[in-house]
């Protein structure tokens, strides 16, 4: 298991970790997510199988950034996640895992949580003008008015139109 | 103005910029590639989508884990059964409910139908965006076969929301067996007929070999699965890799390309019918009377003579409309492999009656991330050619 490993190779990356229903799942601090992630492309878990978000307002840290990987020879799957503060900005993960590029683009756009290195951090899904983040839970379900171009001063987007 | 005209011409050598979709016949769904040309060549490519964005993921949060069942439907809308197989699988692994033998067959059943009428589209579709219109003719026959098969079981011929959490909707109806032995030997004969159409035919040799050609690390590092990453050369199929419903008892083979090019892809899919043709008729051999719904009245609903007759059904009926099931804390990510890979369910619950986030884990998102790559340098005619083969659908991709 990959995981005894971590905790030999890499002692103290592992903030906490929980296992249900069979999904290993690690919480790791953002300033040794590099590391972690170096170690895992060079033990085998080569797929970056998904790449999102949850949004926890409550919470300090706003944001869980969460990573799932495949070890494609053993079959193992591993969950990462790092929590981030709302515009704390995430490593990117482009320059080692291609499929990284739009699952990093699309999670900017509906959370707006910037990726650090990311060649071509544009939007994905909505267009650019497009008013506040659709996947946060203060976005209303109706969308509010998204055709509102200038000026918007809904108060889930505080005027704002990144 | 002449000289001026000149130099820009100079500057800019022969580059054009070509829209290619919003609305355009080999895009499949509404997707516009904007294709930056030197002559027919193409210098770059830009994907932009998005505009059918519905906002799936959103919307589910606020639905209850039932109602979530009919968006699946609209995902990869040429294989629905398969998105609610793979949804309501991921709820049952929160849940931690094992369903009936019965409704697991007829899972497999609808979901091997499903991919084969998914390999008809793709295929069949690729081959006419490259020409060969009569291989396309020949496969959509057998193709309504199976929507009338979906429709005898669903009532919805592409809609489907065939399956519950806890089971299936309901159980296939009489005619249903019989129609489906027919349908296994139209199938072998109308897809013998596309290989004898296209397999050795030197035009689809010319317009699909070495197009689109990629190695099994790049596919790897791309996020490529299914058909796509079989024909790079990558035996990974999660029906074998990490079998659900009961995949690892029945005979199958997992086809494997060596280039991972657009004619690989096409005959990794031929062969991926064959093989879900003969799952089907295991299945069918094994198929035995039984309930198609678990027996637990705090996930699924109890018959209706039970909720008119009993007092304690009643109230099970209510809670359930009313409250939801009641969900455990935790986060599961349940994959299966969907016609053009993995389709991925990840559902985080904070024990509510919605979950508090799900996320649909498109196969093609990361396919066509990489379709830059894969046409640069090439012609327009084979950015037609890698786009069918990717098998895009634009549901699924915006979500």
């Amino acid at each position: 298991m990959v995981i005894e490993q971590i905790d030999a190779q890499l002692p103290g990356v592992v903030e906490d970790r929980h296992a249900f229903r069979g999904d290993q799942t690690l919480v790791v601090a953002k300033e040794r997510f590099l590391d972690l992630v170096d170690f895992l492309h060079r033990e085998g878990f080569q797929m970056l199988v998904d790449l999102t978000a949850v949004d926890w307002p409550e919470r300090p840290q706003r944001f869980d950034v969460v990573y799932h990987w495949l070890n494609l020879a053993s079959q193992e799957r591993l969950r990462v996640k790092v929590a981030v503060t709302d515009g704390e900005a995430m490593p990117s993960l482009v320059s080692r895992f291609k499929t990284a590029d739009w699952f990093e683009r699309e999670v900017f756009d509906l959370f707006g949580i910037p990726f650090e290195g990311h060649p071509n951090l544009k939007r994905l899904l909505t267009w650019d003008d497009f008013p506040g983040h659709a996947l946060r839970k203060d976005f209303p379900l109706d969308g509010g008015d998204p055709f509102c171009m200038e000026g918007c001063t809904a108060p889930y987007n505080r005027g704002e139109r990144n | 103005m002449e000289s001026i005209a000149l130099s820009k011409q100079q500057l800019d050598g022969d580059r054009m910029i070509v829209n290619m979709g919003p609305s355009h016949p080999v895009t499949h769904g509404t997707l516009r590639i904007v294709l930056e040309l030197e002559g027919e060549t193409i210098t770059k490519a830009t994907p932009e989508i998005g505009y059918l964005h519905r906002g799936v993921e959103k919307l589910g949060e606020n639905l209850s884990y039932q109602q979530f069942i009919p968006l699946t439907d609209r995902l990869n809308y040429t294989s629905s059964m398969m998105n609610n197989v793979g949804y309501t699988l991921a709820v049952e692994k929160l849940l931690d409910v094992k369903i009936p033998r019965r409704a697991e067959l007829i899972r497999v059943l609808v979901s091997e139908l499903a991919r084969i009428g998914d390999h008809i589209v793709c295929v069949g579709i690729n081959a006419v965006d490259i020409g060969a219109f009569t291989a396309f003719l020949y496969l959509f026959k057998q193709r309504e076969t199976i929507y009338d098969l979906f429709e005898m079981a669903a009532g919805q011929r592409l809609h489907t929301s065939f399956t519950r959490i806890g089971g299936l909707m309901r159980d296939i109806p009489e005619g249903f067996v019989p129609l489906t032995e027919h349908f296994l030997v139209e199938c072998e004969a109308a897809i013998n007929e596309l290989e004898r159409l296209l397999t050795r035919n030197p035009i689809w040799h010319d317009r699909t070999k070495g197009v689109g050609a990629i190695s099994a690390e790049e596919a790897i590092s791309w996020g490529y699965t299914g058909p796509c990453l079989r024909a790079a050369g990558v035996p990974q199929d999660l029906r074998k890799a990490q079998p659900y419903l009961g995949y690892e008892t029945y005979d199958f083979d997992i086809p494997v390309g060596t280039t991972g090019d657009v004619f690989d892809r096409y005959l990794v899919r031929v062969e991926e019918m064959r093989q879900s043709l003969r799952i089907i008729r295991q299945v069918l051999d094994r198929l035995e009377p039984g309930p198609v719904m678990v027996d637990d009245y705090k996930v699924a609903l109890p018959p209706k003579e039970k909720i008119y007759t009993r007092m304690e059904s009643l109230i099970h009926h209510f809670k359930l409309i009313m409250h939801g099931i009641e969900m455990p804390v935790g986060e599961v990510y349940s994959a299966t492999e969907g016609a053009n890979g993995e389709l991925g369910f990840y559902i985080v619950s904070d024990g509510g009656k919605n979950p508090y986030r799900i996320r649909v884990r498109p196969p093609c998102l990361p396919i066509f991330s990489s379709f830059d790559a894969q046409v640069k340098g090439r012609l327009i005619a084979d950015a037609v050619a890698v786009l069918g083969a990717m098998n895009v659908i634009a549901g699924e991709l915006d979500r």
